[in-house]
């Protein structure tokens, strides 16, 4: 407690509110406990205000990302590319996967894809914790580090999808009016994914040991997701409640989904002995995967919005 | 606003300091006497660091594993009580120093201000969010120094207008450029007087109910600290709080007219800031 000696004390409230407690002159004033956490509404609504922050800080860490390699940014088109051609080689060549119909473009919309996903995953996992500066320093609703993130992810893929569009030109795939049911299938992988990024960067900021771990999760869920081989044609002999979970993962909907927009001739059974099967009910499962995801992961990070940089 | 300061001539700015200097206690005694509006109520507040790894020898993979197998907490968690029941009340228009020996409680202390470390007993109330501006708080490395003034207002909470319109200001406030073009380097190429100066001019475009300056303004050169101490006291003009730590006695006494004074956690004097200082550096107690 104070031991001031002198005959007056600059601490002690003056005037009408003479001899108020510290609570209760607090409490008149209507000062709040420092840093507490902000009402759900309240918190959107800081963080629509930061809409600008968000997309600048996504372009400067997007442009920054590269700018130690001394390709720079050509990296963005080559590293997806790589990825493909290392696919290929296994899957293709040595597996000989090749019985499905188009499979370099159809695996390279399957790298394309899950790597969205994976990277939000990623990137959202240190979002809290590669930022401490930024967020020590500065007052901001903290989501908007992993939203940041996850719209940085979006920019890599928009590069990805050109890179994309010149593979199936390359191998004539035909343009039609389905193509444009990419636009919507993306925009609720976006949610997924900044709902997913969300958790993770919580979790990733209580506890450093899942970012030892989360490669192998990511790989393992990478090979269940079937991005080199197909879903269908290798589950119809397992039991129900197996195919099920195949069929409802998250990954494998919006995969499948951006492939059947793109090229739904291989779902046709009169033009191809070894045609693909899109699942059920993809539609429904694509926006409630997304919808849902995006709330859970958002009230999550919000829960703990007062202790991000706390330590 | 950071326009008018730069324009300052040295013998400008000295004359301001001293003219805030002269008479300062009297004032603030008899302001006491006043109904004031508090913007920061420090509650009997005590804080607890929980470090962990601090005690040697636990941390191989057997003794993890056996912990994780038995449930019980990591014994290489150690408890540092900082701060032990320290209460004070802050009001509008206030500078308030912060003084005392290395490792007292001070930046512990003013963390709990800004909200970044939860208080073990008491509570703290504020008037708005406070911001706290460190030495250490470093914003984005990689990034160049124009990019982190234009993302620093913007989390900030300002429009890309406002950014555009103050942009300026703040870089002529900084002095950046006053040796070429380093703001258009990236800060991890800043000395770390220039990233301080950055971050505090960032930092001071904005009005704040509450300022923390810990240690901050020290880096920076003599012509930056007398802006940033012209800047500190407009900013208590705009109706705001500033805190200040500080181990250069004279920037607390050109900065703040009061001044608490806190030793192994507990608070020894609050008080007008010439006999706090004088009795802190003639090593008296009271």
């Amino acid at each position: 407690m104070s031991t001031v000696s002198e005959p007056v004390n600059l601490s002690l409230p003056g005037g009408v509110d003479t001899g108020l407690t510290p609570k209760q002159l607090a409490d008149k004033y209507g000062l709040t406990v420092s840093g507490a956490r902000p009402g759900l509404f309240a918190y959107t609504k800081q963080l629509w205000g930061r809409r600008h922050f968000i997309m600048a800080f996504a372009t400067a860490r997007l442009v920054a990302q590269y700018t130690t390699a001394k390709m720079g940014q050509v990296w963005q088109v080559v590293t997806p590319l790589l990825n493909c051609a290392v696919f290929y080689l296994v899957f293709g060549v040595m597996l000989k996967n090749r019985d499905i119909p188009e499979y370099i473009p159809w695996l390279c919309t399957g790298v394309f894809i899950f790597q969205f996903s994976q990277s939000a995953i990623q990137s959202g996992t240190g979002a809290i914790s590669y930022n401490l500066g930024l967020i020590r320093a500065l007052h901001f609703p903290r989501a908007c580090v992993p939203i940041a993130f996850t719209v940085i992810q979006l920019q890599q893929l928009l590069i990805s999808m050109v890179v994309l569009i010149a593979i199936l030109l390359g191998f004539q795939i035909p343009v039609g009016p389905t193509w444009l049911l990419v636009i919507p299938a993306l925009l609720f992988q976006s949610l997924f994914n900044t709902g997913l990024a969300l958790i993770m960067a919580r979790i990733g900021a209580k506890t450093s040991d899942v970012s030892q771990l989360m490669p192998f999760i990511l790989r393992t869920w990478m090979y269940v997701s079937g991005v080199m081989y197909s879903i269908a044609g290798s589950v119809h002999t397992w039991n129900p409640v197996a195919q099920f979970i195949m069929r409802v993962n998250p990954a494998s909907v919006y995969m499948e989904l951006i492939r059947h927009s793109l090229m739904p001739q291989i779902y046709d059974k009169h033009k191809y002995a070894k045609y693909q099967v899109l699942p059920p009910h993809i539609w429904a499962l694509a926006i409630g995967w997304g919808v849902v995801m995006f709330v859970i992961g958002y009230v999550f990070f919000w829960k703990a919005e007062e202790e991000y940089g706390r330590g | 606003m950071a326009d008018t300061i730069t324009d300052l001539t040295e013998t400008e700015a000295q004359a301001q300091a001293e003219a805030f200097r002269a008479g300062r206690d009297e004032r603030a005694i008899a302001a006491a006497k006043e109904t004031r509006t508090p913007t920061v109520v420090v509650d009997d507040v005590h804080i607890v660091y929980k470090v962990h790894g601090a005690s040697a020898g636990k941390g191989s993979a057997t003794s993890a594993l056996s912990r994780l197998i038995s449930r019980k907490r990591s014994p290489a968690i150690t408890e540092v009580h900082a701060v032990r029941g320290v209460s004070f009340t802050a009001y509008k228009g206030e500078a308030i120093g912060l003084i005392g020996s290395n490792g007292s409680g001070k930046s512990t202390l003013l963390s709990a201000i800004a909200g970044l470390l939860p208080t073990e007993k008491g509570g703290i109330y504020t008037n708005g969010q406070p911001s706290l501006l460190g030495v250490n708080a470093a914003l984005m490395d990689d990034l160049t120094g124009e990019r982190n003034v234009v993302l620093g207002c913007l989390a900030m909470g300002m429009s890309p207008a406002q950014v555009k319109e103050r942009y300026q200001g703040i870089v002529d406030f900084s002095g950046i450029n006053e040796k070429g073009e380093f703001i258009n380097l990236p800060m991890r190429t800043y000395s770390s007087g220039m990233a301080a100066r950055l971050r505090f001019s960032i930092a001071a475009a904005k009005t704040h109910d509450v300022l923390l300056i810990d240690e901050a303004l020290s880096t920076g050169d003599q012509a930056f600290q007398r802006r940033s101490e012209a800047r500190i006291r407009e900013l208590r003009k705009e109706a705001g709080t500033v805190f200040l730590v500080s181990h250069n006695n004279n920037a607390i006494r050109d900065t703040c007219e009061r001044t608490i004074w806190i030793e192994t956690g507990k608070l020894i004097m609050d008080g007008p800031t010439d006999e706090v200082v004088g009795m802190y550096e003639r090593g008296e107690r009271p």
